[in-house]
C-alpha cells in the first residue's frame, strides 16, 4: 500500500477546462454558481417571505398525547380572541380533508391505514395536528390556540418495535401493529450457512434521526375561486400537484404548485404533508389567502422522520474470508401512518446488503411496523445508507473474525474492475466501476499503512488514547427509476423525467426541467449541458424549474436523480433541436441535411466554406419567412427520459478517530474520500455535494439522534436537544475523485447527492470499534456520544471481569 | 405599543411596535427585509444573523423594542453601489452555499468574526461560526471562503 500523499493539494481537485467536451467546453468545468447571486445577497424568494393582501395566518394546535381518544373538542373560545377569523377542529374537515397519500403499497396486503390530515377522533403521535386558529397575523393566530379545549382520553403508546409485535400489544391501529411483510431472495441460502466455516451474527440499530433542513416548511395557499395556487417549500412541486389533486378533489388543472427558493430537503419535503393539504383546504372555504411557517420545534415533532430500523444480518463465509451468504432481517418503524414513500424507503435498501461484494446467496425480510410516533420517510440516502451501514459493518467483523486487515476482507470479496457489467446476487446490473482503484487512491492519500503502524505502537503503549481506522467500500443506486423497476415493487408512479428546450429569437435558450433543485444547482449545470450541446455561450441559457405553470411536466428532485435522469433528458431536447436546426440550416445554405455537420454552434457544409450560426438558425427560424416546405416553425423541443437501469456510484472512504477510553470521547483526525460518480459535470458542486453528504453521515454515527420518552414525547424538539453538528464539531474533509463512467447514459453520469451520506457513517463507526477492539468491544450504538462508547467500554470490561 | 427608530441598511424607520416582537419578525413583516431568513425559535441555527451597531447578533433573539436608536446592517445592506463584500464574493468563488439559507447568517457572522481576527486559521473560523448552522455544505467550504474573503480584505485595506 502506498504511503502519504500530501494531502489538502488534492481537496481542490477542481479543472478549469471541460474534460468532456471539446477544450474549453462547459462540462467538467468548475463554473460558479449562477444560483449564487440571489442567495449571497438576500433577494431570496423563500415561501415565508411571500406577502399578500389580506394574506391570513394559519397556526395549528397539536396533540400533546401520544395515543388518545379525542373525546371533547371545544374551538368557540378562540373565535373571540382579537383578530382571530375562524378556527377548525378535525370535525370540519372531516367531510372533505381525504386521507393523505401513501404512493407505495410495498406488498398487495400492506395495510395502509387512513390518515387524515386533521385528526378527528383519534390521535397517534404527539405532534398531529388536531385544530387550527387563522388569524390576522401570526402571533395572533399562535395566541388563541390556548383559547382552544380539547379533552383526551390516553390510550396506551406503543414505541418499541419488538414490543408492538408481540402478541397482547396496545395497537396503533385496529387492524394491529404491522404494515407488511416483505421478502426477497437470490440464491440458496440455507446451503450457504449449512456447514459455513465462519458465521457472523450481528444487530445494528439505525436510529430515528430529524432531516433538519434548515429552512422550516412553510406554505401560502389562495384562490381566485375558480383555481388555486399553492407555494409551498417542496422538493416535488409535480408529484405534490397530482397528489393534492386526487387527496382534494380540486382538479388537477386547477391546481398550480410552485416550490420558489426552497432551503434543503434531504428528503423531508418528498411529501405530501397535512398542512398543504389543510392550507389548500382552508383556503377553499375562506376565500382567502393564508399562509402558514413551521417553527423549529413544531418542525422537529411533524416533519417526517428519517431511519430507525433494527438490522439483523447474518453473514456466511469460507475460513479465507470468501463471502457465502447474506441474511437479513429487518424491522422498519414506520411511524404512527405510512406517507408517500414511507414503506418502500426500506426496501431500496434491499437490494444493497450485498454492495460490492460477490456472494452464492441472498435473503432478506422486512417487516414495517407501526408505532405512536411521527412518520418515517426517505431522509438523504433512503434505505441505502442502512443497507451499507450493516454490510459494511458486518465486513469489519468478519475480518476480524478471520484475522484479516478489514481492506484485505474487502479485496477478497469485491467485484473486480475486469468483471463489469456485473449482475449482482439481488439482479442488479452494475454497469461500471473500479474499486481497486478508488481504494488504491484513498489509500495514498490517507497514509494507511502508518496509521496502522501508529495504531500498533498506541496499542502496545496501551495509550489511554486509541487510534481507529474506518473504512467504507460503497457503492449506491442511484438515478431513480427505470419506471418498469418501480412498478414491479409496486410504486405508484413511473421515474421518468422531462426537459423542454426553447430557442428564443435572438439565439438565448431558456430550458424547463422537471427537475426541482433546493441547493444542488441545477440551473447552473443544465446551462454547462446545454451551452456544450448547442454551442451557445453558459450566459445565454436560462433554466426555468419548479413551478407547474411554466414546467408542467416532472418527477422532481430525489434519489440522486436529477442528473442521470433529468439531465439526459436536457441532453435529448437538446438533440431534437439540433436536428430541426440542421433542417434548416441544409435550407438556407442550400445543401444537404446530410452535408451540413454542426460542431461549436455552428452549422458548415462539408467541404465548403459556407456556415450558419445556430443564433442565425433562430432568428430565421423565428421570421419563418424562408423555411423547408412543411416545416414547422420553432426549433423548441422537449424530451422525456425513461431510464433503462440505475446507475451505481461507488467509492473508498477511511477515516481516522481517536477515542479517548477515559472519557469516551471519538475526535475525528483525517477523513479521507475517493467517491467515483462517474463523469462529472461541475466538479465544484459535485465536491460541495459529498462534503455535505460525508458532514451529514457523520453526524449519524456521532451525533444525532430523536429520543421520545417513555409516554412517547418527543423529547429532542429544539435543535438545544438535537444536536446537528456546527463547523466546530466536524474536520475537513479530503476529497478526490476517480471517474469511471457510467456506460447507460450519454453523458457517463452517475449521481452525487446522497454518496458521502451512505459511505461515511459506517466508515466513522468502524474507526470508533476499530479503536476499541482490543478492549473487546465489537459495536457501539449510534451515536456513538462520549457517555455511549464510555458505557460501553465499562460494560465489556465488566463482562470480562 | 412602544416607539421606535432605526436605521436598516441606510434607511431610517420610525415605527409602533408590539413591546413583544422580536426584530427578526419586523425585518420581515414589517419592513419586508425578507433576506433574513428564520431557522429557528431557540436561538441556536443563527440565519437570521445581522449586525446590529457593527456587532453580529441573532436577530430572533433581541426584541425590536431594544434596537430603538441602533444601526442594523443585514444581508440586504452588506454589498456597497452593487459591489459585493468580499466575503459574499468568497462564498460564491468557493461554493460556499448550496441551498443559501444559512447564507446571510454565515456572511453576517463572518464578516463580524474578521473584525477581531484579520487573519484567522480554519481551527479560528470554525470555532468562530460555532452559532452559525448549515446542513448542506459540511462546512469545508463555507471555512475556506472566510479564509479567502479574510486575504483579500487584508490586501485591499492595508
Ligand atoms: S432563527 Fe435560529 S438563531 Fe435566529
Ligand atoms: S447552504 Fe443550505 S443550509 Fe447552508
Amino acid at each position: 500500500m502506498t504511503e502519504q500523499l500530501e494531502a489538502g493539494t488534492v481537496t481542490q481537485q477542481v479543472k478549469e477546462n471541460g474534460a468532456l467536451g471539446a477544450p474549453g467546453g462547459e462540462v467538467g468545468k468548475a463554473r460558479r454558481r449562477k444560483e449564487d447571486a440571489r442567495l449571497v445577497t438576500g433577494r431570496t424568494q423563500w415561501t415565508d417571505n411571500i406577502q399578500l393582501p389580506g394574506l391570513l395566518h394559519v397556526a395549528f394546535l397539536r396533540s400533546p398525547m401520544a395515543h388518545a381518544r379525542i373525546t371533547r373538542v371545544d374551538t368557540s373560545p378562540a373565535r373571540t380572541r382579537p383578530g382571530v377569523v375562524a378556527v377548525f377542529s378535525g370535525q370540519d374537515f372531516a367531510g372533505e380533508q381525504g386521507s393523505l397519500p401513501c404512493a407505495w403499497p410495498v406488498t398487495p396486503d400492506t395495510v395502509i391505514p387512513d390518515h387524515p390530515p386533521m385528526a378527528v377522533s383519534e390521535v397517534r403521535y404527539v405532534g398531529e395536528a388536531v385544530a387550527c386558529v387563522i388569524a390576522t397575523d401570526r402571533y395572533k393566530a399562535a395566541d388563541a390556540l390556548e383559547a382552544i379545549e380539547i379533552d383526551y382520553e390516553p390510550l396506551e403508546p406503543v414505541l418499541d418495535m419488538n414490543e408492538a409485535l408481540a402478541e397482547g400489544s396496545p395497537k396503533v391501529h385496529e387492524t394491529g401493529n404491522e404494515s407488511f411483510t416483505w421478502k426477497f431472495a437470490g440464491g440458496d441460502i440455507e446451503a450457504a450457512f449449512r456447514e459455513a466455516p465462519v458465521v457472523i451474527d450481528r444487530t445494528y440499530v439505525q436510529q430515528r434521526l430529524i432531516p433538519s433542513a434548515m429552512e422550516p416548511r412553510a406554505v401560502v395557499a389562495q384562490t381566485d375561486g375558480d383555481s388555486f395556487t399553492l407555494h409551498t417549500s417542496t422538493q416535488i412541486p409535480h408529484v405534490l400537484r397530482v397528489m393534492l389533486a386526487l387527496t382534494t378533489g380540486i382538479p388537477e388543472h386547477k391546481l398550480r404548485v410552485i416550490a420558489p427558493d426552497v432551503g434543503g430537503g434531504f428528503g423531508s419535503k418528498l411529501q405530501v404533508t397535512a398542512e398543504e393539504v389543510l392550507c389548500l383546504l382552508i383556503t377553499r372555504r375562506l376565500g382567502k389567502p393564508v399562509k402558514w411557517t413551521e417553527a423549529r420545534s413544531e418542525g422537529n415533532l411533524t416533519v417526517h422522520h428519517g431511519r430507525d430500523q433494527i438490522q439483523h444480518i447474518r453473514v456466511a463465509a469460507d475460513a479465507d474470508g470468501r463471502v457465502r451468504g447474506v441474511q437479513v432481517k429487518l424491522l422498519a418503524d414506520m411511524g404512527a401512518y405510512l406517507m408517500l414513500v414511507t414503506p418502500g424507503v426500506p426496501i431500496l435498501g434491499a437490494f444493497m446488503y450485498n454492495g460490492i461484494y460477490k456472494m452464492d446467496a441472498y435473503d432478506f425480510t422486512c417487516t414495517g411496523v407501526f408505532t405512536t410516533k411521527m412518520p418515517t420517510d426517505a431522509y438523504r440516502g433512503a434505505g441505502r445508507p442502512e443497507a451499507t451501514f450493516a454490510i459494511e459493518r458486518v465486513m469489519d467483523e468478519l475480518a476480524a473474525e478471520i484475522g484479516v486487515d478489514p481492506m484485505e476482507i474487502r479485496r477478497r470479496n469485491w467485484i473486480r474492475h475486469h468483471e463489469f457489467p456485473y449482475t449482482t446476487i439481488c439482479g442488479l446490473t452494475y454497469d461500471s466501476g473500479n474499486y481497486e482503484a478508488a481504494t488504491d487512491r484513498a489509500l495514498a492519500l490517507f497514509g494507511y499503512d502508518k496509521l496502522r503502524a501508529e495504531q500498533s505502537d498506541r496499542r502496545e503503549r496501551e495509550d489511554p488514547v486509541q487510534l481507529g481506522i474506518g473504512i467504507s467500500t460503497y457503492t449506491e443506486m442511484c438515478g431513480l427509476a427505470p419506471s418498469r423497476v418501480l412498478g414491479s415493487l409496486s410504486y405508484a408512479a413511473g421515474g421518468w423525467e422531462h426537459a423542454d428546450v426553447r430557442v428564443l429569437p435572438t439565439g438565448k435558450v431558456e430550458v424547463v426541467t422537471g427537475t426541482s433543485p433546493h441547493g444542488q444547482g441545477h440551473e447552473t449545470a443544465w446551462s454547462q449541458i446545454v451551452a456544450d450541446s448547442l454551442g451557445v455561450p453558459f450566459e445565454d441559457v436560462a433554466v426555468l424549474h419548479g413551478d407547474t405553470a411554466s414546467s408542467h411536466k416532472g418527477m422532481d428532485t430525489y434519489g440522486s436523480r436529477s442528473l442521470a435522469v433529468g439531465g439526459i433528458a436536457v441532453v435529448h431536447a437538446c438533440d431534437k433541436v439540433k436536428e430541426k436546426a440542421r433542417q434548416v440550416a441544409a435550407h438556407l445554405m442550400e445543401a444537404s441535411p446530410d452535408d451540413v455537420e454542426f460542431s461549436e454552434g455552428r452549422f458548415r457544409v462539408r467541404g465548403t466554406g459556407t456556415s450558419q450560426t445556430i443564433q442565425e438558425i433562430a432568428l430565421a427560424t423565428f421570421a419563418a419567412h424562408n423555411l423547408p416546405d412543411g416545416f414547422e416553425p420553432r426549433l423548441d423541443a422537449s424530451a422525456t427520459f425513461d431510464p433503462e437501469s440505475f446507475s451505481f456510484p461507488h467509492g473508498t472512504h477511511l477515516c481516522a478517530v481517536e477515542v479517548d477510553t477515559e472519557t469516551g470521547a471519538t475526535a475525528i483526525r483525517s477523513y479521507v474520500a475517493v467517491d467515483d460518480v462517474g463523469n462529472v459535470v461541475n466538479p465544484l458542486i459535485v465536491e460541495g455535494q459529498v462534503h455535505g453528504g460525508i458532514a451529514q453521515g457523520i453526524a449519524q454515527a456521532l451525533f444525532e439522534e430523536a429520543v421520545y420518552d417513555s409516554d412517547g414525547n418527543l423529547l429532542t424538539t429544539t435543535m438545544a436537544d438535537y444536536l446537528l453538528p456546527s463547523a466546530a464539531d466536524l474536520p475537513s474533509f479530503t476529497t478526490d475523485r476517480t471517474e469511471t463512467p457510467a456506460t447507460t447514459n450519454p453523458l457517463g453520469v452517475k449521481g452525487v447527492g446522497e454518496a458521502g451520506t451512505i459511505a461515511s457513517t459506517p466508515a466513522v463507526v468502524n474507526a470508533i470499534v476499530d479503536a476499541l477492539r482490543p478492549h473487546g468491544v465489537h459495536d457501539v450504538r449510534m451515536p456513538c456520544t462520549p457517555e455511549r462508547v464510555w458505557r460501553t467500554l465499562r460494560s465489556v470490561e465488566g463482562e470480562s471481569a | 405599543m412602544a416607539r421606535i427608530s432605526v436605521e436598516v441598511d441606510g434607511i431610517a424607520y420610525e415605527d409602533e411596535v408590539e413591546p413583544r416582537l422580536l426584530l427578526v419578525h419586523y425585518l420581515r413583516d414589517r419592513l419586508g427585509k425578507t433576506g433574513t431568513p428564520i431557522g429557528c425559535d431557540t436561538t441556536n441555527c443563527g440565519a437570521c444573523t445581522v449586525l446590529l451597531d457593527g456587532r453580529s447578533v441573532k436577530s430572533c433573539s433581541v426584541l425590536a423594542v431594544q434596537v430603538d436608536g441602533c444601526d442594523i446592517t443585514t444581508i440586504e445592506g452588506v454589498s456597497s453601489d452593487g459591489v459585493w463584500h468580499p466575503v459574499q464574493k468568497a462564498f460564491h468563488e468557493e461554493h460556499a452555499l448550496q441551498c443559501g439559507y444559512c447564507t446571510p447568517g454565515m456572511v453576517l457572522a463572518s464578516i463580524d468574526l474578521l473584525k477581531d481576527d484579520p487573519d484567522p486559521s480554519e481551527e479560528a473560523v470554525r470555532q468562530g461560526l460555532e452559532g452559525n448552522l448549515c446542513r448542506c455544505t459540511g462546512y469545508c467550504n463555507i471555512v475556506r471562503a472566510v479564509r479567502r474573503a479574510a486575504q483579500e480584505m487584508r490586501v485591499t485595506t492595508p
